[in-house]
């Protein structure tokens, strides 16, 4: 009955791993560029939330509003200011480029608050549980995170498939060129995909930082689980990504139970098995 | 009567680098004759980080394949050279050489899989490999596990003859690693993978098998970046896996080449020779180094494509002519551009054209 | 003041030079047709045009205004409309999507949706289908309602009839005269002669990157065309 438990707590981290997959995944999926500082942006987010709670004194939910439209405004700017022009050079130097950002920002987030684990204490909710029966117990906190991931895959499935600036995500994504020819400004559509993305992955670096304590140099590791979420799922696929996500968690609390400290580890081996006998993924897109 | 077209290799540049480079290496093989405990390390530091360089440069400057787990084949050398030289009993400084040949055995699987990627995801795919040698090492006890192993015998050669060797070794890999860089690239393989380089669908369609050259070139990569992962921990004395596997070493390899200009063998070398002295000016200021070289690499990617070299030399000057031209009588191209001569034919400006962007 | 002006051209694609001092006038309303063989240069102007291209702002003036410098989606604010040469349809999004699409930059007119469909009927049974599943001809008429979904004023087709069977080009050349008397000026590119030389009121022709024949189809013998074409 443990396996239960454990199933059950991999799923709901599935869905944490699952906001740091989408907003990697719709930049891939937009402009073809792998975001090396993906993870360190969400990094980012959380101690840009720690400052906020620092000066005024609130629960880290209440920053969670002010701190994403901080990091859109910031992942329009970086998209518009940097990338958008490494991405003119070249795939291998947006790449580059992105490396780049990403140590630039640990680096600044050491120097700035030292390499000190910090944490984000959001109260009560932090410890509170259902319990279900004698061996399955579920986190509050936990669950919310779940069902917010569910409610912002909804919302980004209607954005893009209901709204013009979505048609328009899409529409670039299949072929940007011809995009351009329908009047939309590709530069400016960049912009606005690396602000969404921000605006989501700030959500899980706020969560993560409630979840578990946080330091400058954790945002590589974000990005990994991010990405192994991603192809695990499949390309292009919107829920695959939390699919992809709850496999991972799932894989990553049964290792840790297997045995301490090969949680990561076994994530890392269910991704690579999948590469190795299925590298489209599970639900990749049918198209081409 | 005689060949009126001929094909030639050195440049007027060259013939003068190439008599220098050979002066410079014999100068410093005799440092350890003259040369303190610091300097040696200094140097040890530099020389290692310029054959880095020079592998990840082949990789991704020749072959296209922009890898960020290139720390999983230092960690592997590192740890080949304590697993021979401890648990067998080797000779350290002979493990160098067999640490590599360990690195390249265990890259065959590892493009087996990394391969399957392209791009982006097949950058971060190599940086999850990476990981994953690093977290198996971590939890197997017999490889020292977390908190790592010391290279005991080798600490165990007297003082001053272990630094020379190490020196030496040092220096090996380096001209070593720019040697072979030169030597693969005159071959036929480095005429494919500049064919690869400059367009894979057309390279493919003229008979040159893809995915095998890259094989070769990420296994001899391999083979060169564990040689040097050896050597870098034959002079620490002590790894752990949180060390020897990590991004630090991409991040070292990436911004060297970058910014001293990626495809060209001048490039790692001026690049190398700016990170490392970077390193040293910024010594006391922390992390401000790596802010200051991280916005250099991103800047120069953007704005100065062919790095610091690139702006350095005018096109065309090769102090390692690896590049065949055309002589036709007494006048080749592209220019040999150390001398002024007459207008290149070749080169018209383009008229005000694409930008798809 | 006539819609488009073409001032002596000569661009390219790096190192190669694709059009040499091209010329062209097209005045509102206008049907104008450009035929030549293969690397002609004939899409290399349409792109200049449109903006795929760029050149020095004042060697393209639409409306008496320099656009040579202006990107692809500004071109399309100001009324241009391409249709490219292998059709570019969204091949993820729907028929109806990619109609809606076309219409991104709002701009007034009497193209909808429902025009389209009366316009090319077979695409109404299609609407919800996968752009990438519609056959060539279907991708064809696509591409050429979403370019209409923009209410251009001048509308580019680039070598509709690439690749069609004969009668799936005859139903499309059928809908030109509805576009036509919407208002919209059309400046077609054609390797199908016959069909250029019925729709159109004046041909060019491009023979290595310069016109080297230009009137209206009553004027010109087939021997003329051959020998513009050919270039014997």
């Amino acid at each position: 009955m443990v396996w239960v438990n454990d199933i059950i707590q991999g799923i709901l981290l599935g869905g944490l791993y699952a906001l740091f997959a989408a907003g990697l995944s719709l930049v891939f999926g937009v402009m073809k560029l792998v975001n090396l500082a993906h993870g360190d942006f969400s990094i980012m987010a959380a101690y840009i939330s720690l400052v906020i709670v620092g000066s005024l004194g609130i629960n880290p939910f209440y920053t969670l509003a002010l701190v994403m439209i901080v990091m859109a405004l910031f992942g329009y700017l970086i998209q518009r200011g940097l990338f958008n022009f490494a991405m003119d050079a070249g795939p291998m130097q947006a790449i580059l480029a992105t490396f780049g950002v990403a140590i630039i920002i640990q680096n600044l987030l050491l120097e700035a608050f030292t390499a000190n684990s910090k944490g984000l204490d959001a109260g009560v909710i932090e410890n509170a549980f259902i319990r279900i029966s004698d061996q399955v117990v579920i986190g509050w906190f936990s669950l919310l995170t779940i069902i917010t991931s569910v409610i912002v895959l909804l919302g980004l499935q209607f954005f893009l498939s209901r709204t013009r600036t979505g048609r328009a995500f899409r529409a670039t994504a299949d072929n940007q060129r011809a995009a351009q020819l329908m009047g939309i400004d590709n530069r400016h559509l960049y912009g606005m995909a690396m602000a969404l993305a921000l605006a989501i992955v700030a959500i899980g670096g706020v969560f993560i930082g409630i979840r578990t304590t946080f330091t400058p140099s954790a945002g590589p590791l974000r990005l990994i689980f991010a990405y192994e979420a991603v192809i695990i799922g499949g390309l292009g696929s919107l829920w695959g990504t939390l699919v992809g996500g709850i496999i991972l968690g799932v894989a990553q609390v049964l290792g840790d139970h297997i045995s301490q400290g090969w949680g990561i580890l076994a994530g890392h081996l269910v991704f690579l098995a999948i590469l190795a006998f299925r590298p489209q993924g599970l639900f990749a897109k049918q198209v081409q | 009567m005689a060949d009126p077209v001929k094909v030639q290799r050195y440049t007027r540049a060259s013939r003068v680098a190439l008599p220098a480079a050979a002066v410079i290496v014999v100068v410093a093989a005799t440092v350890p004759a003259w040369g303190s405990s610091n300097i040696m390390k200094q140097g040890v530091t530099f020389l290692t980080l310029l054959a880095l360089a020079q592998m990840w440069n082949l990789l991704a400057g020749y072959a296209g394949l922009i890898s960020v787990g290139q720390q999983a084949f230092v960690g592997i050398g590192a740890y080949s050279l304590w697993v021979f030289a401890e648990k067998f009993g080797i000779n350290p400084l002979l493990c160098v050489p067999i640490a590599g040949v360990i690195a390249a055995l265990l890259s065959v699987p590892t493009a087996g899989l990394a391969f399957r990627l392209r791009g982006g995801y097949f950058a971060v795919g190599t940086w999850v490999i990476a990981e994953v040698y690093r977290l198996l090492i971590t939890q197997i006890p017999w490889l020292g596990g977390g908190s790592g192993v010391t290279m005991i015998s080798a600490g165990a050669i007297e003082r001053s003859t272990r630094e020379a060797a190490i020196f030496w070794l040092a220096l090996f890999v380096a001209v070593g690693s720019i040697v072979l860089v030169y030597l693969m690239l005159r071959s036929r393989m480095g005429l494919a993978m500049t064919a690869i380089r400059d367009d894979e669908t057309g390279a493919r369609g003229l008979g040159v098998h893809v995915t095998r050259s890259k094989l070769w070139v990420y296994i001899i990569v391999a083979f060169g970046t564990g040689m040097t992962g050896a050597v870098i921990y034959l002079n620490l004395l002590r790894a752990t896996p949180e060390a020897a596997f990590s991004l630090q070493w991409s991040a070292l390899m990436i911004f060297s080449v970058v910014i001293g200009g990626l495809g060209t063998i001048e490039g790692p070398i001026v690049g190398a020779i700016i990170y490392f002295g970077l390193q040293q000016l910024l010594a006391d200021y922390g992390t401000w180094y790596l802010i200051l070289i991280g916005a250099l690499a991103a800047g120069v990617v953007v704005f100065a494509r062919r790095g610091v070299w690139g702006l350095l030399a005018r096109r065309g000057v090769d102090l390692f002519p690896v590049r065949r031209r055309l002589c036709l009588e007494t006048v080749c191209f592209p220019e040999d551009q150390a001398k002024p001569g007459p207008e290149d034919p070749l080169a018209q400006e383009p008229p005000p054209g694409e930008r798809t962007l | 003041m006539s819609l488009l002006e073409v001032d002596d051209i000569s661009t390219g694609y790096g190192a190669f030079q694709a059009l040499f001092n091209v010329n062209l006038t097209i005045e509102e309303g206008e049907k104008h047709a450009i035929i030549g063989a293969n690397g002609a240069g004939k899409s290399t102007l349409l792109r200049s045009i449109c903006g795929l291209l760029r050149t020095e702002p004042d060697q393209i003036r639409f409306d008496g205004r320099s656009i040579g410098q202006l990107p692809p989606h500004k071109r399309v604010n100001l009324g241009i409309s391409y249709v490219p040469e292998g059709r570019w349809v969204f091949p993820s999004l729907t028929v109806q999507e990619n109609l809606m699409v076309g219409a991104h930059s709002r701009r007034a007119g009497t193209w909808s949706i429902d025009k389209i469909y009366e316009l090319f009927p077979l695409l109404s049974r299609l609407r919800q289908r996968q752009a990438f599943s519609l056959s060539g001809g279907e991708q064809q008429a696509l591409s050429i309602g979403r370019g209409l979904m923009s209410n251009p004023r001048l509308i580019l087709l680039d070598e509709v009839s690439l690749g069609l069977a004969p009668l799936v080009v005859e139903k499309i050349y059928e809908a030109l005269p509805a576009i036509v008397s919407s208002g919209t000026t059309v400046l077609l590119v054609e390797q199908d002669i016959g069909q250029a030389m019925k729709f159109a009121d004046r041909v060019a022709c491009m023979l290595e990157g310069r016109i080297v024949l230009d009137g209206p189809p009553s004027e010109l013998s087939h021997d003329d065309i051959s020998k513009a074409y050919f270039g014997v």
